[in-house]
């Protein structure tokens, strides 16, 4: 049983070899007598008691009719021979390389007849072109200055810039401040080691409220509120807060570390597959 | 002027008018467009035309459907085939380059033709132009042969193989062309 299955498989890969054989004389313009249809033939008769299924049948029948083409490109082959045109290509393509160029121009030049053609403006033309000169607005009106849109001055509250997120209801370093200690309260509740996980604190119902809450963060981290611990082989990030901000002398060389907080890294977050 | 006369120079008139005046994307008329114009007589108008033109090295020139020359075609062949008015004679080269052509664009062209016909009418593209690079600067090659095809002198399939197109058909004899390659280089 193994074996008829071995057998099988080995005259599927052989007709697809002589598909891509046959194939590949059709596109690269390939010496067509190079496929010994015989053998081929052959190989096909060969192997037809063996399909069953409708697929091996379908491979049986592309094969005839990839060999079919061949013949049919060895037929026009020997037409060709025997036509006035037919030139060896390789004769040809030396003679022209040891031609200069005037002399091949020259050359084509004796077997030209250009055509005779005489571009004329047509009725059809005309009437287009009265109807666009019709339509055309004059330049002085297609050229005319717009005028900036006039806007009114108007005066607005505190609360309708704080509605439009003009300006934050608090100072900022208010707003910071309060961040932080929400921070130290999440790490208390939550947190290991004095640490919490940077997708567990940023991380909110909305995608919006993340990335504000990530913006607030790097505020922390870079004002000394708190500071990055970072694992990459485990690919793990922690928030450790401090207890007191941290002041940073100038001769501390600051690094960036970026954190992409994109909308699916949110997803997979709700989804618990972010760590 | 006899009746019959004067019917075939009104004929001649409107078929100098159709066959000079280009009507459509390409230059020509089709057989049987010149049938509906100048009636089922029109291959023997055609005739007296080409009289007339031969003074001016003119002439007017049938191309068959897919290349075919037919010594005798019949008149289903005749309705299928275009008609072109062409250069009877042949160009100098100064004349030649009247047209905004240079030397290299002609050489480029007459290797590119006949490579095309010594392998049976297509050949791929990449082949053609190495072919080209032999001659003309890197640079060009391309440029050229997408010249060759916007003109209607090659044409080009989706497996990037060149064969000849309506204009090589209609305006070089491709014959004459590889008999004189083959020529000019035993002299040489």
């Amino acid at each position: 049983m193994q074996s008829r299955k071995a057998y099988e498989k080995f005259g599927r890969e052989k007709l697809q070899r002589i598909i891509e054989t046959c194939k590949s004389v059709e596109e690269r313009s390939l010496d067509p007598f190079l496929i010994d249809i015989t053998a081929n033939i052959g190989t096909v008769k060969q192997y037809f008691p063996e399909w069953k299924i409708p697929e091996d049948l379908c491979l049986d029948a592309e094969t005839l009719h990839r060999i079919a083409s061949v013949v049919k490109l060895q037929s026009e082959w020997v037409k060709h021979r025997s036509t006035s045109l037919y030139t060896d290509p390789f004769l040809l393509e030396e003679k022209l390389k040891r031609m200069d160029k005037a002399e091949i121009a020259r050359t084509l030049l004796k077997a030209w007849h250009p055509l005779i053609e005489w571009e004329q403006i047509s009725l059809h033309s005309l009437s287009e072109a009265v109807r666009y000169w019709n339509s055309l607005i004059p330049l002085e009106e297609r050229w005319k200055e717009t005028p900036p849109a006039e806007v009114e001055a108007s005066s607005t509250t505190r609360e309708q810039l704080v509605r439009e997120r003009i300006l934050r209801d608090r100072a900022f370093s208010e707003e910071l401040e309060s961040f932080w200690h929400e921070l130290g309260n999440f790490v208390e509740e939550k947190g290991e080691k004095g640490k919490v996980r940077y997708w567990d604190f940023i991380g909110a119902e909305s995608y919006d409220e993340t990335v504000d809450r990530a913006f607030m963060t790097s505020f922390l981290v870079t004002y000394g509120y708190a500071t990055l611990e970072i694992h990459p082989l485990e690919e793990e990030t922690f928030l450790v807060p401090y207890e007191k901000p941290v002041v940073r002398s100038a001769k501390t060389q600051l690094v960036s570390i970026p954190i992409s907080v994109s909308f699916n890294e949110w997803q997979k977050w709700k989804r618990g597959e972010l760590k | 002027m006899s009746k019959r006369k004067a019917t075939y120079a009104a004929k001649l008139k409107r078929a100098t008018h159709l066959l000079f005046f280009k009507r459509h994307a390409k230059p020509g008329v089709k057989g049987w467009e010149l049938r509906k114009a100048l009636g089922s007589d029109y291959p023997k108008v055609l005739k007296i035309m080409d009289d007339y033109l031969k003074n001016m090295d003119l002439e007017v020139k049938t191309v068959f459907e897919e290349g075919k020359q037919t010594e005798k075609p019949s008149l289903e062949q005749l309705d299928r085939a275009r008609f072109y008015v062409a250069l009877r004679g042949e160009l100098v080269p100064k004349e030649a380059k009247m047209i905004g052509w240079r030397i290299d664009d002609f050489a480029g062209l007459a290797i590119a033709i006949a490579h095309i016909i010594s392998k049976k009418g297509k050949a791929p593209r990449e082949e053609v132009e190495e072919l080209l690079r032999e001659k003309l600067p890197g640079w060009k090659v391309g440029l050229n042969v997408e010249r060759y095809i916007r003109y209607g002198y090659l044409t080009q399939d989706d497996n990037r193989q060149l064969y000849l197109d309506w204009r090589t058909r209609a305006e070089v004899d491709q014959k004459a062309l590889i008999d004189l390659l083959l020529s000019a280089e035993t002299k040489a």
